[in-house]
C-alpha cells in the first residue's frame, strides 16, 4: 500500500515503452480472472440512499466471477512481499492475517489453493483489487449482484432464496470452507452467498447515522447529516445481517469467514 | 577543528539513524497517501512525521456539524499551554475531494481564519484515497444522494510517529482528557 512519490520528470519516451511492458504483463496477470457485465440498476436496497425510502442506483460494472482464492492470494503476495503476513504492519492488518497459512509463503492444509482467502484485511483486499486494476466493490454494487439467482436478477422476495442466505448463516462457523465454483448465477457470478462474507469498499460508511441519538446533548454532533438512516425492507434481514456484521469491522481487522471478490469498469 | 569533526559526524550519523528509523507497525502513515493542501503543494502524509497533530475530517459545503469541528480543534488548541501550543498541527482532510478544490479550501482557511502553517487543509490526490485515510483514523462517512455526507466527528490525536494516542467524539466543547493527551504527547517530543 505504500506509494512512491511520483516522478516530476516524465521521459515520455521511456514512459510509453514502461505503459506497454506494464500492459502486457497486466494481461497476462488478468488471464487469470474472470470478470463479467453488470448492468446500470436501480432497486430498492436495505439501506436507502437518502437515510430514508431513496431507491440506490449504480452504474453497469464488471465483477469478478468468484471470489479471490488462497491460490491467488499467495501469487500476489510473492509479487507484492509488502504484504506478507511477517512484513505487513499492525495497522494495515491484524495479527491473525493469513493465520491459516502454512508460512508466510506456502498455503498448508488448513488453505486449500482453491478455497476463498479468508483472514485479510480492508487494506490487503483493497492492494489485491489494485493489482487487478480493480477495486473493491460498493455495498450498493455487491447487494445488487448478491440479489441474483439462476434466473432472476432480483429473487429477494422469494421466501425460498432468503431461507438457503439463512440456513447458510446458521451453518456452524468451525465448518471447513468448501472451494470457490458454486452454480452460476443469472449474470455468470458465483459463491455471492452460502461461501464467505465479503468486504466492499464502503464498509465504513454502512451505519453512519443509525448512531445519532441523544438528540438533546452534546453527542448529538457525534454524527453529521440529516436524521438517522432508516433500514428498509426489514424482511430482508439476510441481506441486513451482512450490513451490521460489515459495520462493526475495523479496516485491519481479519476473520476466518470474511474474503473478498474485486469489480472494475466494464 | 574537533568541534568540526563532531559536527561532521553528527551530520551523517544523525541522517543516517533517522532514515533507518522504521515506522512503527501502528504508525497510520504505514500507508503513506499523497494529499493535495490548501497551497496546493502535494506532499505525502507520512511527512508530517515528527510533528504531534490533531486530525479530522470534514468538507467545506458542510454547514451543520463540520464548522463545529473546526471550533472545537481552535477551542481545543487554546487550551494547551503556551509553551507547546505553537509545536501542534492541525490537518483538516475532505470528505469530498471532487468538491474541495485547492481553491475551495484556501477559501475556506480565508473564511475561518486558519491560518499556515499550524492549520493545513487537505483532500486526497486521488479521489479513491480518502476512505483509506476515514478508515486509518477509524472514521465512518457516506455520501447522500443530494451531495452532502453523512460522517461521523471525531478528533483524532497523533504522535510524531503518526500513532493515534487519544480521540474525542465531544464536539462543541473541549474534552479535557484530549488536551491533556496533547499536553502529555508533547511534553514527550
Amino acid at each position: 500500500m505504500r506509494k512512491l512519490p511520483r516522478p516530476t520528470v516524465i521521459d515520455i519516451g521511456v514512459m510509453r515503452r514502461f505503459v506497454a511492458l506494464a500492459c502486457w504483463l497486466g494481461c497476462l496477470d488478468v488471464a487469470a480472472a474472470d470478470y463479467v457485465p453488470l448492468p446500470s440498476a436501480i432497486f430498492g436496497s436495505v439501506l436507502p440512499a437518502d437515510g430514508k425510502a431513496a431507491p440506490a442506483s449504480i452504474a453497469a460494472f464488471a465483477m469478478r466471477t468468484e471470489p479471490v482464492t488462497n491460490a491467488e492470494y499467495l501469487d500476489f503476495v510473492m509479487t507484492h512481499p509488502a504484504w506478507r503476513r511477517d512484513r505487513v504492519p499492525a495497522v494495515l492488518a491484524d495479527g491473525s492475517y493469513l493465520s491459516h497459512w502454512d508460512s508466510a509463503e506456502s498455503l498448508g492444509v488448513k488453505a486449500l489453493p482453491r478455497q476463498p482467502v479468508t483472514q485479510v484485511s480492508w487494506f490487503a483486499a483493497q492492494a489485491f483489487c489494485e493489482s487487478e486494476r480493480a477495486r473493491l466493490p460498493g455495498w450498493y454494487e455487491w447487494e445488487y449482484a448478491a440479489a441474483a439467482d439462476g434466473h432472476r436478477t432480483d429473487a429477494r422476495s422469494d421466501p425460498a432464496w432468503r431461507q438457503r442466505v439463512l440456513d447458510w448463516y446458521g451453518r456452524p462457523a468451525t465448518t471447513p470452507l468448501a472451494n470457490i465454483g458454486g452454480v452460476p448465477d443469472v449474470h455468470g457470478v458465483r459463491d455471492l452467498n452460502g461461501l464467505v462474507w465479503e468486504w466492499v469498499d464502503d464498509f465504513n460508511a454502512l451505519l453512519v447515522s443509525a448512531d445519532s441519538r441523544d438528540q438533546g446533548n452534546a453527542d448529538k454532533a457525534k454524527f453529521c447529516g440529516a436524521g438517522a438512516l432508516t433500514l428498509q425492507q426489514k424482511e430482508n434481514y439476510a441481506t441486513l445481517m451482512r450490513v451490521a456484521m460489515l459495520s462493526a469491522l475495523k479496516a485491519s481487522d481479519t476473520t476466518r469467514t470474511l474474503g473478498f471478490r474485486c469489480v472494475r469498469e466494464p | 577543528m574537533k568541534r568540526l569533526l563532531l559536527l561532521l559526524f553528527l551530520v551523517l550519523f544523525g541522517g543516517q539513524v533517522s532514515a533507518d528509523d522504521a515506522l512503527p507497525a501502528d504508525s497510520v502513515y504505514q500507508a503513506n497517501i499523497a494529499l493535495v493542501d490548501q497551497a496546493g503543494r502535494q506532499w505525502h502524509w507520512n511527512e508530517q512525521r515528527g510533528h504531534v497533530q490533531i486530525v479530522s475530517m470534514f468538507y467545506t459545503s458542510c454547514t451543520m456539524v463540520c464548522p463545529m469541528i473546526v471550533d472545537t480543534m481552535k477551542l481545543t488548541v487554546q487550551k494547551v499551554g503556551s509553551d507547546k501550543r505553537d509545536r501542534l498541527h492541525l490537518l483538516l482532510v475532505s470528505f469530498d475531494p471532487a468538491t474541495d478544490s485547492v481553491a475551495v479550501l484556501r477559501g475556506y482557511a480565508q473564511q475561518r481564519k486558519l491560518p499556515a502553517p499550524s492549520w493545513t487543509l487537505a483532500r486526497t490526490a486521488q479521489l479513491a484515497d480518502t476512505r483509506q485515510i476515514a478508515a486509518l483514523l477509524g472514521l465512518q462517512y457516506r455520501q447522500l444522494p443530494d451531495g452532502e455526507f453523512n460522517h461521523s466527528s471525531e478528533l483524532v490525536l497523533l504522535d510524531a510517529e503518526g500513532r493515534i494516542v487519544a480521540r474525542t467524539s465531544e464536539i462543541g466543547r473541549v474534552d479535557s482528557d484530549f488536551v491533556r493527551a496533547a499536553e502529555r504527547v508533547l511534553a514527550r517530543e
